[in-house]
Formats: structure tokens, C-alpha cells, sequence
């Protein structure tokens, strides 16, 4: 494949992009239209594919193939067209709604099955198209226009759920972060299965400021840890502060402070089987700790719709018939002279 | 009955083997009806089961039925009374009362009337006979009690003994209707391949049995069922309606060199067309056991945006789960095929039991003006032809169609000639071609029948964005537009009645000319309808019948026909839902309804009963 073959134009539509001046949407479109230039897949061999909400409106903008589908159906339409046509590369574009809620069902299953499609999570917490309710991922107390009094229920974590439902790939980034945003996608298309992108988004009009503590280059140094394999969990603007495992838990430790020295720090492998620690990481939440982005898991695993494939392979090198009329004349057939 | 042994000739005869849901009654009925086609009799067959896999044991509940007709001539029904009644039990015996005549001949397991077993079957006496008002012939044999003197030496444990009970019942029938065994232990053989010492207990009490009845042959007459009539030459074989479906499935793909995809959740009675696709992998089918109905219409929609012929199958219940995807392919315009089984509802009604009512949830069960192209097959074999012309419109015109069968065609099967392909249409999808790369879009459409051209994902120079939101009808892009939108919604119903075009005139059978009453029917009840015409007629009386099985759009001569005849009556198994659809469709014609709902197919001479009063008055 030749990379850098494409421009991050060749896959802007012709369409006015309509989402609210401000809304991480805009930012997130033009980080997914660089990392599918970098990626150099052309664009009629790529297609994406969303739900309902306002971040389900980006095929529109794409000039690839799209399909815009129902509320919460994306990852199972997204599945029917990876197995039925494995040569398109396939993207899922979906907000905390469309894909927790109403979809939570296909979400945990496409991520069981690992069919080979990248799942970008929108994660605003909060119904934007139908203005304002609490979301799946809404912390607790949260007021909105269907709760008034604030919500009486937990969240889901979204990473939490992915690990819960075998996901061997979980990355996360910032809306307005390109650098970060363009190398998870890049990554989550060529991890082979099944991959979820968490983009922590902001809703600049029924929930602005819900990613303040990462909003700019200076508060994600020190709210945020960037993850790459093979390198110590360090963060900080001045690069100080790290990341150890402390019993059955992580804790945030400074460099020269009580005699931690760099060789103490935990060095991230994204590639281990076990998610004990790609959990624990994912689960990581401001104030005490920093938030990850980067790439938390990145596990092969065999994909559904390449098995599927196989398997016809091997039953078709088992079996004689190969066409319908072959088959039919097999078994309990009788003659009329 | 004479005493003394008699060979009968008989026209048609219908067997029905009835027993405990774990008797083994539906192996025992598919292997007679079988046996009895290679012979060359047609069958018609009719499995009538509970949704419980194993209700409590000698139950009414756990009664498990299979009919089958056979003929020496065309039989269309699996037969309404039975001429021979296998009942392995009390239960079996009193569930089935309402399906003898006095001159039916009962077979019973002596062992398995005793006084719990009457208990059971909930009998306020001892005589279950008398009680029931039965004083048929009663071959009472102590099937139990042989079944394990037969296999004492096997080696095998008193429960598998017991399993093979069903061959003694089997080996008796197969006696009574002088049928050879080769067939059957063939097929035992075929069966029990990798239980090798099962197929030999099984063979070994089928030939005891066979032999018991050559014994007693002195107390009963035996049948013998002749194959008359020109039966048309070639290969057959015995197949059921989901089977033959998703056979038909099958060919639409291989004949338009496609990908065939069925997204599918297990539901009753439709999963078997799921098993089915499932077993031909060979053929290079793609089968996806979702996590739900929903997610079975995405897959294949997804499958068929992808540029493969997706297919969805379901019953009632998940036919509702399914609308808002459905109709994601009405706006998307893209091809799908949804197969309903119908089963009895509301919810989740009677599972195992028959009926046709989703014909209008079928029509018209989305949200918006929502048209879409709806068949209906008409007995087991014609699901392989209802299935293969559905793929054919579907990817012909760019549009969900949902093919209803029911419960009644899916289970029943019949002999069946296997065809060639050459026989069937070729189909040919409405692909983009390179020439129409300049300017094109996604939602311009053939002049002609208002088909929009398929451009799928891979094919450079067509990239387009799909979607349920309206669309603009030159530009292709979100539309909110007033006369637009007016304008779309008149374009996608007369993309669907362009489909009439492509469909078959309405035939119309019997006394077309002149009758004096057309009876009308859709789906999978042409076949009791279809008798209950010829017996009228034998019976002097004028009738014709047209029987539908393009329901949207009708065939184009529906209107004419149906304003030719004085009365008309529409019989379905639903509360006049077909009825309905014409007075909306040929407004001023009086339809007189027959109206069925019982979960059971209808009986021939109750139509021809009702039909003839509605002549009279």
C-alpha cells in the first residue's frame, strides 16, 4: 500500500458540515479524513457507517461510501457489510447513545464476535439531537432535561464495557487533540478485529466544559497521560510524575521522591493478553490520577468475518456439491420414469 | 370389519402417528411418508407438535402429531380425518378423537393404557374407549413390551430401548400399507451413520414390528395406494417449506452470482431455514446467528449495502422487531429479502401453531409511507419458487420484499421435482456502469420502473452516502424539502407498483367463466382450497378459485377478475385481513369473508359446507 497516496480533501463530501460552531465533531471529522489520507486506503474501498445522534451525521461529510442508518444499529449493519465485503475497510461512527444505549446490545456483541470494523465511540455524555438528556454515560447526579433532580443511576465506563465483552483493542483520545486522535484512528485500522476509539467529547451547548480538565495542550500534560508501548507511564509538563503499581492498584508516584527513579515506573505493553492493567489504566479519573489516551489495548485475536471466510474454504474442500443442483441430487432422491 | 384378510384398494389415505413429544412420532411419520413417495404416491405432510420440547410425560399437553396424506393421484392438503390413527398413548388418543371417523382404523400401545397412564391423560374412567365414544377397529398391540423383547439381547439400557418404540409403530403401518422396508432401514442407516448399533436396534424393531402385523394379518385389511395418473419424469425428492425456501434462496444467488447472506435469530417455526443455510457452507452461503432479530435484518442490510443478497428470517414476533430496519431498506432502496413464518399472535401467541395473520403488518406494519413488495408462498414446494422470485424482485427493483409463508407450509412437505435452474429467470441487479460515472447519483433512478442503480462499496468513481433521512429526488442529498418529499413518496410506491409488470397474470382455476362463486385465497392455504373447489365441482356446483400469491403489488388483472363473478368469498386464516386489502384496492365489489383462527389448517369439508350455504342464500 502506498501511504501519503491521499489527502485528507480526498475525503471531504461536498456537503456544508452542520454540526453546532464549536462541537468536537468538527475536530474529530478532520482528525478521521487525515488518518484515512495517512492511512492511504482509497476511498471508494472505505466506508463508514453510523447510527443516529449528531455525530452520526459524519458519513454525509465523508467521500467514501456511507451509510447513515437507525438509532443504535450501526455496529450490526457495519458487521453485514465487513463479513459480506471483507476488501472494505469499515468504520463505525457513533455517539454514547446510539452506541451504549439503544445499540449496547450489537456494541458488546460486534466486539465478541471481533468482526474487523473500527468503532469510533463519541463519548459527549449527553443526547444532543434531541437536546439535552442524560446519556449512558452521564455521571451520576447528573441534571439535564430528563432529570431535573439529577440522575439516580451509574454510568458505563466505556472501556469497562469493551473489556467486559472481550474487546482486544481499546484507544482514546481528545476531540480537539489531533496529533493524539489521527494516531489512535491510524492504529484502530490496523489493528485486525475489532477496535473502539473513545473520543471524549465536547457538547458546547447542553454540556460544555464536561472535558475542561483536558481542553488545552497545557491541562492534558498534567490531567492526562499519553500511553505508548514500550515506554515508561511518565506525564506532567515536566515530564516528572509516573505511574506504579501499588498493591492491586496503580498509584501516581514523582520522579527523585522518595527514591523513585525511572527504572520504578510501569513501561506500557498494550500487546498483553491479560487486561488486568489495560483496565485499571482506562478506568483512571481526574483529580488523583491522569486521564490515558493513546493506544490501552491492542491484543490479536481471530477475527469473525475472516473465520467465517475460512470455514466455507474448509467445508467446500470437504464436500463434493458445490452448487445448488449438485447438492439437491445428494441424500434421499427417487426417480420418476 | 370383515374378518377375513383383504387387500383395499384406496385412492388417497391419511396416516396420522401421534404420541409423547419424546415418542419419536415426527421421525416415525417422515420416514412412512418417504417410503411411501419413492413408491410414487405424492404426499402432502402435516407435523403438528407442542412448543415444549419435553412436556410432562403421557400429558394432553406433551401430544406430539404427524400427518401425511398420500396419493395415488396429486394430493394439495395434508389431509383432513385420518383413515389410520397411531396413538402411543391415552393422551395421544383422546387429543386426536376430533381427527377419526368411525371407520378409522386405530393403532395403540397396549402397555401405555394402564391406569396411570389414564390418570394422566386426565379420564374419568377406565375405559378410555367408551368414554371417548370410540367403537372403531382397534389394533391394540403391547408396542412397549415388544419393543423390549425385540432388543432384550442388544446389550443397550432400558431408556434407549424404549426410544426405538416408534419402529414397531412404524413397521405395523408400514405392513398395513404393504410397503417394503428397504427404504426406511436405508434411510435408518443414513440417519444413525455414526451410531451404528442404534440404526441396528432401530432396523431390527421396524422388521419385528412389519412381522407382528403379517401375523395378525387375519383381523385387519391391509391398503394398497396406486400411483395412477402421468406424474412428470425426473429426480425427486421429499422437502419441507422452510427447506425448500431456503433452497430457493439459494438459486436466486447462484443464478445472480451473488454472495447469499442470512442474518437470522432462532425462532419458531422459522429457525429451520437457518439450520438449513447453515449445512450448505459447501455452497459458499454466509449465515450469521445475531444477537438478536434487529441485528438479523442489519446484518443483511449491511450485507446487501456490501453488495451481496441479504436475507433475513423470522417469524410474527420478530417481524415486529424488525420494522424500523426494514424500513431503512425501503428508504435506503436497497435489496432484502425478509422471510415471515407466520405462527398464531398476538405476541407470542401459539408458537408451533399455524396461522396468516401478519399479512397486513407485513403490508403496512412501518412507520411513513413504507411500500414495499410482499408474496406470499403457497404450499411446501412452491416456497423454493415464492423464495427465488422474491431475491429476483428484490434485487431487480432495489426494494425490500417480504415473503410470508407459514407454519403449516414450513413443517408440511411434499415430494418435489428437482429443478434445474435453466428453468428459472435470470436475474439481473440494475448495476452502475462506467458510463454513468459523470454527474452520477446514488438516488437516480431508470426512467422506466424508477429503479436507482446499485453502485457497491469497492467500485471507484461511485463513493455515495446512503441514508433514512429523506432525500433530495435530483441532487441525492438530505432533503427536508416540502414537494420533495411528496415527490419521493409518490416515486417509491409507483417503484413498487411498477413491479406488477414483472409478476404473473392472476390465474384463476376451475370454472373460470362462468361460476357462480370465485373463492379467493392467498399464501399457504391452496391447497384445502383448492380441494374444497374440485369437490364442489364434483358435486355439480359452479366455483372457481383464485388463489393469490402476489399480494403488493396485485397482478394487474386483479380488479377485472374480481368484478366478473356474483359472489365471492375470501377465506384466510386470519380475521379478513386479505379481505380487507381488496375492498381498499377494488373498492364496490362485496367480499363475504370465511374466517378460520385455530392454528390448525382448514378442513375441507367444513369450507365446502359454508361455501355451499353462501350459494344458497
Amino acid at each position: 500500500m502506498q501511504e501519503q497516496q491521499y489527502t485528507a480533501k480526498d475525503f471531504k463530501s461536498d456537503q456544508y458540515v452542520r454540526w453546532c460552531p464549536g462541537c468536537g465533531d468538527h475536530a474529530l471529522l478532520n482528525s478521521l479524513q487525515k488518518a484515512m489520507a495517512e492511512l492511504g486506503i482509497p476511498p471508494h474501498m472505505t466506508a463508514v457507517v453510523s447510527g443516529i445522534g449528531c455525530s452520526s451525521r459524519l458519513p454525509y461529510y465523508m467521500n467514501t461510501y456511507g451509510f447513515h442508518t437507525i438509532h443504535g444499529r450501526a455496529a450490526a449493519i457495519a458487521s453485514g457489510l465487513k463479513v459480506a465485503n471483507p476488501a472494505i475497510t469499515v468504520w463505525q461512527i457513533s455517539g454514547d447513545g446510539d452506541g451504549l444505549a439503544i445499540g449496547g446490545n450489537h456494541f458488546i456483541h460486534a466486539l465478541r464476535r471481533n468482526v474487523n470494523i473500527n468503532i469510533v465511540l463519541l463519548n459527549n455524555r449527553i443526547y444532543g439531537l434531541t437536546k439535552g438528556q442524560y446519556s449512558p454515560t452521564s455521571p451520576r447526579g447528573f441534571v439535564s432535561k430528563s432529570s431535573p433532580y439529577g440522575t439516580v443511576e451509574d454510568p458505563f465506563r466505556p472501556a469497562e464495557l469493551a473489556f467486559g465483552a472481550r474487546g482486544r483493542f481499546f484507544a482514546r483520545c481528545v476531540d480537539v487533540d489531533s496529533p493524539c486522535s489521527v494516531e489512535v484512528l491510524k492504529a484502530s485500522a490496523r489493528h485486525k478485529g475489532a477496535s473502539v476509539v473513545e473520543v471524549l467529547q465536547n457538547c458546547v451547548i447542553f454540556n460544555n466544559g464536561s472535558q475542561s480538565a483536558l481542553a488545552t495542550k497545557e491541562l492534558r500534560a498534567e490531567n492526562a497521560i499519553y500511553l505508548e508501548a514500550g515506554k515508561p507511564m511518565l506525564f506532567g509538563k515536566d515530564h516528572d510524575k509516573g505511574l506504579v503499581q501499588d498493591g492491586f492498584g496503580l498509584k501516581v508516584v514523582r520522579l527523585g521522591e522518595n527514591g523513585v527513579t525511572e527504572k520504578d515506573i510501569l513501561v506500557h505493553d498494550p500487546h498483553c493478553e491479560d487486561n488486568t492493567l489495560h483496565m485499571k489504566l482506562a478506568l483512571m479519573e481526574g483529580p488523583d490520577f491522569p486521564v490515558a489516551l493513546g493506544v490501552i489495548r491492542d491484543v490479536q485475536a481471530p477475527c469473525y468475518d475472516e473465520a467465517v471466510r475460512a470455514q466455507i474454504e474448509e467445508v467446500k474442500a470437504k464436500k463434493r456439491e458445490h452448487t445448488l443442483e449438485e447438492f439437491l441430487h445428494t441424500g434421499d432422491t427417487w426417480e420418476i420414469k | 370389519m370383515a374378518n377375513e384378510h383383504l387387500v383395499k384398494e384406496l385412492d388417497q389415505v391419511v396416516v396420522r402417528f401421534s404420541g409423547d413429544s419424546g415418542d419419536g412420532m415426527q421421525l416415525a411419520g417422515n420416514i412412512f411418508s418417504a417410503v411411501s413417495a419413492v413408491l410414487g404416491n405424492d404426499i402432502s405432510t402435516f407435523p403438528d407438535y407442542p412448543a415444549e420440547i419435553r412436556a410432562p410425560q403421557g400429558t394432553l399437553s406433551g401430544v406430539s402429531s404427524y400427518q401425511i396424506h398420500i396419493g395415488g393421484d396429486k394430493v394439495y392438503t395434508s389431509g383432513n380425518k385420518c383413515d389410520v390413527l397411531v396413538a402411543m398413548n391415552p393422551a395421544a388418543l383422546k387429543v386426536n378423537v376430533k381427527n377419526i371417523t368411525p371407520q378409522t382404523i386405530i393403532i395403540t400401545d397396549a402397555d401405555s393404557f394402564t391406569d396411570k397412564d389414564l390418570e394422566k391423560a386426565q379420564y374419568a374412567t377406565k375405559d378410555p374407549f367408551t368414554e371417548l365414544g370410540i367403537n372403531n377397529t382397534v389394533i391394540d398391540v403391547p408396542i412397549t413390551s415388544m419393543c423390549r423383547e425385540s432388543l432384550k439381547n442388544s446389550g443397550m439400557d432400558n431408556k434407549s430401548i424404549l426410544k426405538c418404540k416408534n419402529m414397531l409403530a412404524l413397521g405395523l403401518v408400514c405392513w398395513l400399507f404393504d410397503r417394503p422396508l428397504d427404504h426406511a432401514m436405508q434411510m435408518l442407516n443414513t440417519k444413525f451413520a455414526k451410531k451404528p448399533d442404534v440404526a441396528t436396534a432401530n432396523i431390527k424393531v421396524l422388521t419385528d414390528g412389519y412381522n407382528y402385523g403379517h401375523n395378525i394379518h387375519a383381523s385387519v385389511p391391509t391398503y394398497r395406494v396406486e400411483t395412477k395418473g402421468e406424474k412428470r419424469k425426473g429426480i425427486y425428492r421429499d422437502v419441507n417449506g422452510n427447506a425448500a425456501t431456503a433452497y430457493g434462496l439459494v438459486a436466486a444467488a447462484e443464478k445472480a452470482g451473488l454472495q447469499l447472506f442470512l442474518g437470522s435469530y432462532p425462532i419458531t417455526p422459522a429457525t429451520d431455514i437457518l439450520h438449513e443455510l447453515a449445512k450448505l457452507k459447501n455452497l459458499g452461503v454466509i449465515t450469521v446467528q445475531c444477537e438478536d432479530e434487529i441485528s438479523g435484518c442489519c446484518n443483511a442490510i449491511g450485507a446487501s449495502f456490501g453488495g451481496a443478497l441479504g436475507v433475513t428470517s423470522t417469524s410474527g414476533p420478530g417481524l415486529c422487531l424488525k420494522s424500523e430496519a426494514i424500513n431503512l431498506a425501503v428508504i435506503a432502496e436497497l435489496p432484502l429479502v425478509v422471510v415471515d413464518v407466520q405462527r398464531s399472535g398476538p405476541s407470542t401467541g401459539m408458537p408451533t401453531k399455524s396461522e396468516q395473520t401478519d399479512l397486513l403488518q407485513a403490508m403496512f406494519g412501518r412507520n411513513g409511507e413504507s411500500p414495499l413488495v410482499v408474496i406470499a408462498a403457497t404450499s411446501p414446494t412452491d416456497c423454493f419458487d415464492s423464495a427465488y422470485m422474491a431475491c429476483k424482485l428484490a434485487l431487480e427493483h432495489m426494494t425490500p420484499v417480504i415473503l410470508l409463508t407459514d407454519g403449516y407450509i414450513a413443517n408440511g412437505s411434499a415430494a418435489w421435482r428437482i429443478p434445474s435452474l435453466d428453468e428459472y429467470p435470470e436475474i439481473r441487479p440494475p448495476y452502475v456502469t462506467p458510463e454513468m460515472r459523470e454527474g452520477w447519483k446514488p438516488y437516480r433512478r431508470n426512467p422506466d420502473n424508477f429503479v436507482r442503480y446499485w453502485a457497491v462499496p469497492g467500485t471507484e468513481g461511485f463513493m455515495h452516502r446512503l441514508g433514512g433521512l429523506e432525500k433530495d429526488f435530483s441532487t441525492s442529498a438530505i432533503s427536508t424539502d416540502a414537494v420533495n418529499h411528496q415527490k419521493m413518496v409518490v416515486t417509491r410506491r409507483n417503484k413498487i407498483e411498477k413491479v406488477a409488470d414483472c409478476i404473473p397474470l392472476q390465474e384463476v382455476l376451475g370454472d373460470k367463466d362462468d361460476a357462480d362463486l370465485l373463492i379467493v385465497g392467498w399464501g399457504g392455504t391452496f391447497g384445502h382450497l383448492y380441494d374444497t373447489m374440485r369437490t364442489m365441482r364434483a358435486d355439480g356446483k359452479k366455483v372457481a378459485l383464485a388463489h393469490f400469491k402476489y399480494i403488493n403489488p396485485l397482478p394487474r388483472n386483479t380488479e377485472e377478475l374480481l368484478r366478473k363473478y356474483p359472489r365471492i368469498v375470501v377465506a384466510e386464516q386470519d380475521m379478513g385481513q386479505f379481505a380487507g386489502l381488496l375492498r381498499m384496492r377494488v373498492p364496490g365489489v362485496d367480499f363475504k369473508q370465511f374466517n378460520r383462527i385455530k392454528g390448525q389448517p382448514f378442513k375441507v369439508s367444513r369450507l365446502v359446507e359454508e361455501f355451499t350455504k353462501m350459494m344458497e342464500e
